[in-house]
């Protein structure tokens, strides 16, 4: 696999760079009690799969929370499809969030994961329902539908989670190590439908891991997060 | 590269020489730790059951009809289930929020609130009937006494009632927020959920377990409540008597068989709710959902 090359590197010029749908970040400094990252300059252009990569408690987890908006960034800017999202809510910023340990709602069934978004955004019932109907078929969630979080198994509780993030059409999809906790197969099949993902929705995700061979199964992108700061890296063949 | 095999392992002391009659292995048994657990937790169990059993046999059916029959009795245990179940549910009204606040949100004077809510839990309840009298004696209380009687008035026994039974619900709901995780909220944000949303759609339900908790908790504790009720509302026959006042006014006057047999329709009242609200609070009433 070799790397995306359509893009910038990651950079740290003056301004926020242009960025059409995707994603760029300039100068941003976060702060997490003790912990704090400073100066994170990247960019992820459109439909690009970018994977980023670090060590345990380098922060990754940090950086998408920012990108998010469920953690205040103390400078710099977050420009998203276009448009600056640094002081938008979480909920106005259009990111599809999967965090590692999923979250699903332990009182909801999966149908009303897969509504939830278009239900918080007061979107019609057949439209909700169409909606639900076609990420169940995608995701091949159709029998479980009525089941709650914990009748579902480790592969399940990922699609549902995916499944939840993609319904109202996020222009960003933030995956916090998705495939950890998953046996071999269910973590082949989990390749294969994020691939099927990016490919159908051309959705611009960033994917955090330490594993390389994540990378190599899925990304574009490649950016490392080293001493504190995000450089584009290049995959050694 | 060494090649040389590994040394053989010496075998332990204890293992039998070859040929040798096998020593018997000898099986220690866990039956000792769990036979002491039972016996100091079942001393507890036996005093509890000792103390109804002494109350079963010094009442007879007679006697708890003649004490169902008395239209004193009969006001009181009218006053007492209503009075607690305002009390549980204004309880939770304050609770569910605050409990909320106190696990999610880290605000200037956090640990002072969580101090002052102590302060309920640990005074004697005498004190607190007393203070909330001088309370009432204030600009502010002869204010609102001036709107709504409070003092030796239904509305007194439910405040003091309140000011005991709602520390005991805060400290719950704090608990189950503390126990679940903030992540489920933080996705529901980035769903389309304002905050309000997702303390409404996710938290709340979440947490319904610990807000059945917090009701029965507050519930059961309002229904004990005596010292400030006594001090703060009196205690007036066929107005601010409630089943504590009752057993009080009876054993008061010497009259142990009633004050017998309103003890035992106290444990059978807090029995029924605890046992249906447990019920309520349960899977069988919730649901799993269709399991794989």
């Amino acid at each position: 696999m070799t790397m995306g090359t359509s893009g910038p590197t990651a950079s740290r010029g003056a301004g926020i760079p242009a960025c059409h749908g995707g994603i760029a970040t300039e100068g941003l400094s976060i702060r997490a009690g003790a912990f704090s990252l400073s100066g994170l300059s990247f960019e992820i252009p459109q439909g690009e799969y970018a994977v980023l990569m670090g060590r345990t408690g380098s922060g990754k987890t940090t950086i998408l929370e920012a990108i998010c908006g469920l953690r205040r960034v103390t400078a710099g800017r977050i420009r998203l499809a276009g448009r600056d999202v640094t002081n938008l809510r979480p909920a106005d910023r259009g990111i599809g969030y999967v965090p590692q340990d999923r979250a699903l709602f332990k009182t909801m069934t999966v149908r009303e994961h897969l509504a939830f978004s278009l239900a918080v955004r007061k979107c019609n019932d057949g439209l909700t329902a169409r909606r639900v109907g076609e990420l169940a078929a995608w995701l091949g969630l159709e029998s479980l539908l009525e089941r709650r979080p914990e009748g579902l198994s480790g592969g399940e509780a990922q699609r549902v989670a995916l499944g939840r993030a993609l319904a109202s059409h996020p222009v960003l999809l933030l995956l916090d190590e998705p495939l950890s906790a998953l046996d071999d197969q269910t973590r082949e099949e989990t390749y294969a439908l994020l691939r099927t993902v990016r490919r159908q929705t051309g959705v611009t995700v960033l994917h955090v891991t330490h594993s390389r061979s994540e990378f190599e199964a899925l990304g574009t992108r490649l950016l490392l997060l080293e001493n504190g700061s995000v450089r584009e890296g290049k995959l050694n063949t | 590269m060494s090649t040389q095999p590994l040394p053989r392992a010496s075998p332990p002391a204890s293992e039998p020489e070859a040929g040798a009659a096998p020593a018997r292995v000898r099986m220690r048994s866990d039956w000792p730790f769990f036979a002491c657990l039972s016996i100091l937790g079942g001393v507890y169990i036996v005093l509890i059951i000792a103390l109804l059993l002494a109350d079963a046999s010094f009442t007879s059916p007679g006697h708890l009809w003649s004490a169902l029959a008395s239209p004193e009795i009969r006001y009181a245990i009218k006053l007492s289930l209503i009075s607690c179940t305002i009390t549980a549910l204004l309880s939770l009204w304050v609770a569910v929020p605050l409990g909320y606040l106190l696990s999610r949100c880290d605000f200037p004077g956090r640990n002072l609130v969580d101090t002052v809510l102590d302060i309920p839990i640990v005074l004697p309840p005498l004190v607190i009937g007393l203070s909330l009298l001088i309370l009432f004696q204030t600009r502010l209380g002869r204010l609102v006494e001036s709107v709504v009687p409070v003092t030796f008035a239904i509305p007194s026994v439910i405040l003091a009632q309140f000011s005991v039974a709602c520390a005991f619900a805060v400290r719950t709901m704090r608990v189950s927020f503390d126990q679940l995780s903030p992540r489920s909220e933080q996705v529901a944000l980035t769903l389309g959920c304002s905050r309000a949303q997702a303390f409404w759609l996710v938290a709340v339900p979440e947490a319904r377990r610990g807000v059945l908790t917090a009701a029965t908790l507050s519930w059961a504790r309002a229904l004990g409540e005596f010292g400030p009720i006594l001090v703060f509302s009196g205690a007036t026959r066929m107005r601010t008597e409630v089943l504590p006042t009752t057993v009080f006014l009876e054993l008061s006057v010497g009259n142990i068989e009633a004050a017998v047999a309103v003890s035992l329709l106290m444990v059978a009242a807090a029995l029924l709710v605890l046992l249906t609200l447990r019920f309520f609070g349960s899977e069988t009433f919730f649901g799993k959902g269709i399991q794989p």
